[in-house]
């Protein structure tokens, strides 16, 4: 998987490409987390357009940035795919970071 | 049971091996026409119960454990088992409630099972203590309209 970042006027937008599962779940923390470190927007978008997998470890690595947070960041998610969308759903993570 | 099709696919309990699996599984899936939805379903469910199969069934032990697929396809209802021999689980009960995990609390999302019963159409866990486990999961791939078609034109 790769993510990248882009800045914005008044957010960071993080793509989430490939696969997010268990085998590089490490790998898209530390990224991620990197990213979140040096941007100084309130508003955080991860955009999962070129996200071709993600399953519930995805979910944890998005719970654990937001818990990592503390508030200080907003953070939102665009673009899931029906079977991500699904499990965001259940699991109740719109709650924490709203679809946009 | 008595399938018309049928594969098994024994495999190291790797994570680099989890997309291998997820896809093989999908791949054969084909067979019966799903839609993109259905495949993503099958691929996020089979993906799920791999990697319990790694993070827990065989925890901290990389590389000289199997897994076990075995898809099996009758009627229109594909039949997967995914088989493990490592630490098994003591509750499968309360390892099947939404948002219980063993593992670390701030980076496991404990929906492992809530995802498989929800996207499949059945779920059964079996597990013993150091045995291993035992996940079973069935789902009826609708009839689409071409499928239909094709039908009518033979």
């Amino acid at each position: 998987m790769e993510v990248i970042s882009k800045q914005e006027s008044d957010k960071t937008i993080i793509y989430l490409m490939g696969e997010l599962d268990n085998h590089n779940a490490d790998y898209a923390r530390t990224k991620i987390d990197d990213i979140m470190a040096q941007s100084l927007k309130r508003i955080v978008v991860f955009d999962l357009k070129l996200l071709s997998f993600m399953d519930s470890t995805g979910i944890g690595v998005l719970i654990g940035r937001y818990k990592k947070a503390k508030g200080k960041q907003q953070l939102f998610v665009k673009n899931p795919s029906r079977t991500v969308d699904k499990i965001f759903l259940m699991s109740g993570l719109y709650d924490i970071m709203p679809k946009v | 049971m008595k399938y018309s099709n049928e594969m098994t696919l024994t495999i190291s309990a790797l994570s680099q091996n989890e997309s291998f699996i997820r896809s093989s599984v999908a791949s054969f899936s084909v067979l019966l026409n799903p839609s993109i939805e259905e495949i993503g379903d099958i691929k996020t469910a089979v993906s799920e119960a791999i990697t319990n199969c790694i993070v827990h069934a065989y925890k901290g032990r990389n590389g000289a454990d199997r897994i076990t697929v075995k898809v099996g396809i009758t009627d229109r209802t594909l039949v997967i088992d995914i088989i493990d021999y490592g630490s098994g689980i003591d509750d499968v009960s309360l390892a099947m409630q939404p948002f219980f995990t063993s593992g670390n609390t701030e980076e496991r999302s404990g929906m492992g099972f809530t995802v498989m019963q929800a996207l499949m159409d059945e779920l059964k866990v079996t597990s013993k203590p150091n045995k291993g486990t035992h996940v079973l999961m069935k789902k009826h791939i609708q009839q689409t309209n071409n499928d239909i078609d094709e039908g009518a034109d033979a």
